[in-house]
């Protein structure tokens, strides 16, 4: 079981991990509460599914569309719906989960309630210490860990990072400085939302594709995030590791108690907040600033 | 007591009996952004075609036309939508009668709010037993419940171990093994409670060993973890009672692992024409109980697919008994010369072996459909390479061969 346990959680830790790091990037860095992110990451989805399964078109160049797209209509979320009101936080969460709730009911309209299949990039199973893992699943893993090293370099290693950086942390000061601070949290919402459409694209052939998925990928998410420390990619994907190999204990430990297996990710959060409120990595993101 | 004054005012100011109008009002509620609310619809609109060329439904010389009320109930998101909607058509929309309803949960509730305006209901979707436990337990109130399709949980839990007897025969032949193991995946949702509890303590009667349990949620998108677990507890049965989208989940990554055992159960998602598409055609093998089919479980049921077929471009699933919901009424209004609720009441009990296209139906006394197998118990049916090929009751003309993997 112990072998299960390992290998289940890595792959399932992984999917998270890929789902988490645009939210990291536009919610942990940039501070900007954007409740529509897994919304975006769910027109991904039916953009790569109109694309790839109704009208044919070569995979990447279906994903390639869907990814521009998306990120394109961000773009101009942006302008209209998050900059107008970018100053007041609980603004920006309500008109974000009103766009959320805009798009889920337009899916809903346009595809109706059925559940919806992509068929994978690569098919074909890998069989590790007994345990079967799509290869689906490893191109997760790798676009994951691909997504990570980029993100980081971005903002760690350019100017453009630095000044998200600089603009999450201090908006005012940021914008005396010269900075213009509107650009930069486009950019931040653009980069972000391209991160969830590759989620999107690459994640959604292992699930389904239905008006109402971008709900659970949220809180996972916010619990993710807040659990590794707001700020910190590495403590996302600490974060995205503990809860894939909680639920995968949970499954495994507690099979008629499977349904529990999100509650008991969010409890282990809760747990390691009353320890560690700044969560487990938010201590460095504070002293980088 | 306030409760009761209200209704009898709201029931005091609703349209007088449709007869003096020409027409008979039947509300179709279910959720008509889904797949079990289109069938409704569907369904319903072919018994009313049928029952309006024809004529219309004969009352005193009369003909009276079939008028339906689409109400969407969005019942899978909001169980106080439903009952909001079953209000709407009983007072705005004046029905004479209402079929449908699909989740039990929510079935429970609109049925009280039937209950209250005295209006026939004929359920065809849900099948938590409590529904008909009303019937028994305060018959005054709840008479105007008739439970068209399914059975009633318990009932589809007799049907399950029926088939899968038969399954497990043939494992038992072609594979060798004398005592198959299962392992149920069942949703954590009240219609699966009856069904998991009866197979816990009857399979071992059976010969067959039950390997493990694995609840997920009903709104689960990944089982993953339970796939492996079920694959290294060595099962040759995966027993399913599964409505959600982890039905479509499960018949994917079982095909995707390549996995041995054979998928069988309640499928939801597998008894529609888009569970190939959405499991990107790795759903082979995946079996579940369903309720039409191109075979002769009665004389109506292949002209009725047929017919349904050619009109939506799609084959029916069993909300599509809205059919012969709206056609025991005509049946019923018929005979009784009435669309009064209460003079209709002991004509439907009264009808026995009454041939519908999705079975043939007598009712208990608790207004469930009495269990039998070839005529109440619906079909089970497999994937096979992109087609749903129906395999029980073996003695069912059209029948085709169970395949393992």
């Amino acid at each position: 079981m112990l072998q299960d346990i390992l290998v289940t959680g890595l792959v399932n830790g992984g999917v998270y991990a890929l789902l988490a790091i645009g939210f990291s990037l536009i919610f942990g860095v940039a501070r900007i509460v954007n409740i529509a992110h897994t919304a975006f990451y769910m027109l991904a989805a039916y953009c790569f599914y109109t694309l790839l399964v109704r009208l044919q078109l070569p995979g990447t160049l279906a994903a390639l569309i869907s990814v521009v797209a998306v990120t394109a209509l961000s773009v101009l979320c942006y302008r209209l719906v998050i900059e107008p009101v970018r100053e007041h936080e609980s603004a920006v969460l309500i008109a974000t989960i009103a766009l959320a709730l805009i798009f889920q009911e337009l899916m809903l309209y346009a595809y109706g309630g059925n559940f919806l299949g992509i068929p994978s990039a690569v098919e074909g199973v890998l069989t590790v210490f007994g345990v079967s893992i799509p290869y689906q699943r490893l191109l997760i893993l790798v676009v994951a860990a691909a997504m990570l090293v980029g993100t980081w370099l971005l903002l760690y290693r350019t100017r453009l990072g630095l000044a998200i950086r600089a603009t999450a942390n201090d908006l005012e000061v940021a914008n005396l400085m010269g900075m213009n601070v509107h650009r930069v949290a486009m950019a931040t919402v653009a980069i972000s939302v391209a991160l969830a459409a590759i989620a999107g694209v690459v994640v959604a052939p292992v699930f389904v594709v239905d008006p109402f998925m971008w709900l659970t990928p949220l809180v996972t998410m916010l619990a993710i995030v807040v659990l590794g420390g707001l700020g910190s990619l590495k403590g996302s994907l600490v974060g995205a590791l503990i809860i894939g190999y909680v639920e995968a204990i949970t499954v495994f430990a507690l099979p008629q108690g499977a349904f529990l297996k999100g509650a008991m990710a969010l409890s282990i959060m809760v747990v390691v907040l009353l320890i560690r409120p700044e969560g487990l990595f938010g201590v460095v993101f504070e002293e980088e600033r | 007591m306030l409760r009761k004054l209200l209704v009898a005012l709201a029931a005091a100011v609703i349209a007088p009996p449709a007869v003096a109008q020409g027409t008979v009002k039947i509300a179709v509620i279910g959720p008509m952004a889904y797949v079990q609310g289109e069938n409704h619809w569907m369904g319903a609109e072919l018994a009313r075609d049928d029952i309006n060329n024809a004529g219309g439904i004969s009352v005193d010389g009369k003909k009276l036309k079939v008028e339906l009320i689409r109400a969407d109930s969005n019942e899978i998101q909001s169980v106080s939508d439903a009952t909001n909607a079953m209000e709407r058509v009983i007072t705005r929309d004046k029905a004479d009668f209402v079929v449908g309803g699909f989740r039990s949960e929510a079935v429970i509730a609109m049925q009280e709010v039937a209950m209250d305006y005295k209006k026939l209901f004929l359920g065809c979707g849900a099948a938590d037993a409590k529904l008909g436990q009303n019937v028994e337990a305060n018959y005054d109130r709840y008479k105007y419940w008739f439970r068209v399709t399914p059975t009633k949980s318990p009932d589809l839990g007799r049907t399950l171990f029926a088939v899968l007897g038969s399954i497990a025969g043939q494992i038992r032949a072609d594979l060798k093994k004398d005592t198959p193991k299962v392992a149920i995946l069942a949703e954590k949702v009240l219609w699966t409670q009856a069904i998991v509890a009866a197979l816990q303590t009857n399979l071992p009667k059976m010969k067959m060993e039950v390997v493990g349990l694995w609840q997920p949620s009903p709104t689960a998108t990944d089982v993953t973890a339970e796939l492996s677990a079920i694959e290294r507890a060595g099962a040759d049965i995966v027993f399913t009672a599964v409505s959600g989208p982890v039905g479509i989940v499960l018949g994917r990554q079982m095909g995707e692992r390549k996995m041995k055992a054979i998928a069988f159960g309640i499928n939801v998602e597998a008894q529609k024409d888009g569970f190939w598409e959405a499991t990107a055609g790795k759903g082979n093998y995946v079996s579940t109980l369903d309720t039409y089919g191109m075979v002769e479980v009665t004389p109506k049921m292949i002209p009725f697919v047929t017919e349904f077929e050619a009109r939506f471009h799609k084959s029916p699933t069993y909300n599509a008994a809205t059919y012969d919901a709206i056609m025991l009424l005509k049946d019923a209004i018929e005979q009784a010369g009435s669309t009064n609720a209460d003079k209709l009441v002991p004509v439907l009990e009264g009808f026995k072996d009454h041939i519908g296209t999705s079975g043939t139906l007598t009712w208990d006394k608790l207004h469930d459909p009495v269990w039998a197998v070839g005529k109440t118990s619906g079909i089970a049916v497999q994937w096979q390479n992109g087609k749903k090929v129906p395999f029980w009751p073996p003695l069912v003309k059209g029948m085709q061969p169970f395949k393992l993997p």
